[in-house]
């Protein structure tokens, strides 16, 4: 026992000492930089979002306006006022988050059956002349019928139940990564496969080593579409017929003529589908930062 | 000349486009030996890159021998390493990893081989930089490194500074020349720029174009370290340009060292 305990001090003392023995003066230095960058930072992050922010404040401020003069009718446009409410008391009974939840969870399966077909099916016909003279023409005329154009047969071959949901999804979120993937393995750069050669990779350096990493921007722009196309694809399967999710509420909203509920959904399609969108975007700047580019 | 390190014999290359078939290499016919630096200059359309190109076995298709060591040559690998004039650096690599590319810097041997080939190129410090931050002089010496990594029998230069600007140049002609005393490894520089040829080279090979064959071969036999301005390097500079005077058709690019 006393042992142990020794031992957790020793190491505890362990930590404390590291700091010090590091030295101070790089952790001074750091702070100097910290305050002085911090300022500059948040300066343009709020100027970016104050001019980001004009429209839609003018938008609101006037609606409400216009809403409280009895200029527009409060059954077809409620006032941000009356949807806020709606908002709030659909998140303290705690019905928003079960409905969004089951959204999140369904946009997400097709998301990522969809999205590892097309990565799949997008790396065999990027990789291989005989795969993409066997596949591409079939996948090129399949991805011009707009997929909501064969949800009725999909509902039809599965049902109401999650199954067609998740169908409907993964048959919108399967293109953008397949051809983003198979266009950014065909755009690598010969002149490095020449590298390569001179180098002597192997055909699995080649596609660790310079295929993929070549082809990793127009992936991850794919998977970014992909993710758009898979939130659009939800709403379409959850207002078609179903008992749960966002697509629902706003179903059922329409038909007890609750526009304000309509209005909340929207909001968090909106809201919740630009937070998603902004992660991956977070990530694509994280893998992509050797890029040399132009940064407007 | 049997022990040659590399022997080219009647090679000829024909280029076949619409408009017609280029004879781009005619009955050329070289040796190099072990350790010797040759420099190839020519204008523009002389060949010269196509000859580099076929001794690194990214082209083929042509008619005659060509030999590394007594083989064939049958592809590229690492035993003849390539520059290009662009550096052609993966641009998601650090440039210590753009020197290893396939071999695994975690390695104790790699990476021992790493740092003192950063050493040599002078790039102490710029290990885990990415290749857009450095200047054109410094991505073509990493890609030389990268190059160097693999223990070439030869390494193939295809006018590897000429993209540079000319106080670059100067500087990188002089550590190219320390990397060849250090290393000792057999160098084939493709140039246009006769002031380099005359600057690096045991041997000058001069081309002329249509067909691509070779005009003439000029020992420079100064010592190193060379100085331009002296007076036998102009008569040996002098010497060479002389032979282009004799093709009419002398077309050197904005820059060249004349």
């Amino acid at each position: 026992m006393s042992e142990g305990v020794e031992a957790l001090i020793k190491t505890t003392k362990g930590v404390k000492e590291t700091p010090n023995n590091v030295g101070t003066a790089p952790i001074n230095s750091n702070k100097e930089l910290e305050s002085n960058t911090t300022p500059g930072v948040w300066k343009s992050l709020l100027s970016d979002l104050s001019i980001g922010a004009i429209i839609p404040v003018v938008t609101i401020v006037v609606w409400q306006l216009a809403g409280n003069a009895g200029w527009i009718s409060a059954e077809f446009m409620p006032t941000p006022l009356k949807i806020l409410d709606a908002l709030v008391e659909l998140a303290v009974s705690g019905e928003l988050i079960h409905h969004l939840g089951i959204s999140i969870g369904r946009a997400g399966i097709g998301f990522l059956i969809g999205g590892i077909l097309g990565l799949l099916f997008g790396v065999l016909t990027g990789l291989f002349r005989s795969v993409e003279y066997l596949l591409d023409p079939s996948v090129q005329v399949l991805r011009l019928v707009p997929h909501l154009a064969i949800a009725p047969l999909i509902i039809l071959w599965f049902g109401f139940g999650e199954i067609s949901k998740v169908v409907i999804i993964l048959s919108g979120s399967f293109f953008p990564l397949y051809i983003n993937t198979f266009m950014g393995i065909r755009n690598v750069d010969n002149k490095l496969f020449e590298v390569a050669r001179v180098l002597g990779f192997s055909r699995y350096q080649q596609l660790r080593r310079l295929i993929l990493p070549a082809a990793l921007p127009s992936i991850l722009l794919g998977l970014r579409i992909s993710l758009a196309v898979a939130w659009i694809g939800l709403v379409v399967a959850e207002v078609i017929g179903s008992q749960s999710g966002i697509g629902f509420l706003i179903n059922e909203a329409k038909q007890n003529s609750r526009t304000e509920i309509i209005f909340v959904g929207i909001i968090i399609f909106a809201v919740v589908g630009k937070l998603i969108d902004s992660l991956f975007h977070a990530i694509e700047r994280k893998f992509l930062f050797w890029r040399d580019s132009y940064h407007g | 000349m049997g022990d040659a390190m590399l022997a080219i014999s009647n090679l000829n290359k024909r280029f076949d486009t619409a408009a017609g078939h280029v004879q781009a290499l005619y009955n050329v016919d070289l040796q190099v030996q072990e350790g010797e630096f040759v420099t190839v200059i020519g204008p523009s359309g002389c060949g010269k890159s196509t000859l580099l190109r076929i001794v690194a076995g990214l082209d083929s298709g042509y008619t005659g021998s060509v030999t590394l060591e007594g083989v064939q040559i049958g592809g590229p690998g690492i035993d003849k390493g390539f520059i290009f004039q662009e550096h052609r650096l993966f641009p998601w690599l650090t440039v210590e990893k753009n020197i290893a590319s396939d071999l695994p810097l975690g390695n104790k041997e790699v990476r021992q081989k790493v740092d003192e080939l950063i050493e040599l190129v002078k790039l102490k410090g710029f290990e885990k930089s990415y290749p857009r931050e450095l200047s054109g002089g410094m991505a073509q010496r990493v890609a030389i490194a990268r190059a160097l990594l693999r223990n070439p029998k030869i390494l193939l230069l295809d006018e590897p500074f000429g993209a540079l600007d000319a106080f670059t140049r100067a500087h990188m002609q002089t550590v190219l020349l320390d990397i060849w005393r250090t290393n000792q490894t057999t160098m084939i520089f493709v140039t246009h720029d006769i002031d380099e040829a005359v600057f690096l080279g045991n041997r000058v090979v001069i081309l002329e174009p249509r067909p691509g064959k070779i005009r003439n071969i000029i020992p420079i036999d100064l010592p190193y370290p060379r100085k331009k301005t002296t007076t036998s390097f102009q008569e040996l500079r002098l010497k060479v340009l002389n032979q282009f005077e004799k093709v009419d058709e002398l077309e050197l690019t904005d820059g060249a060292g004349i």
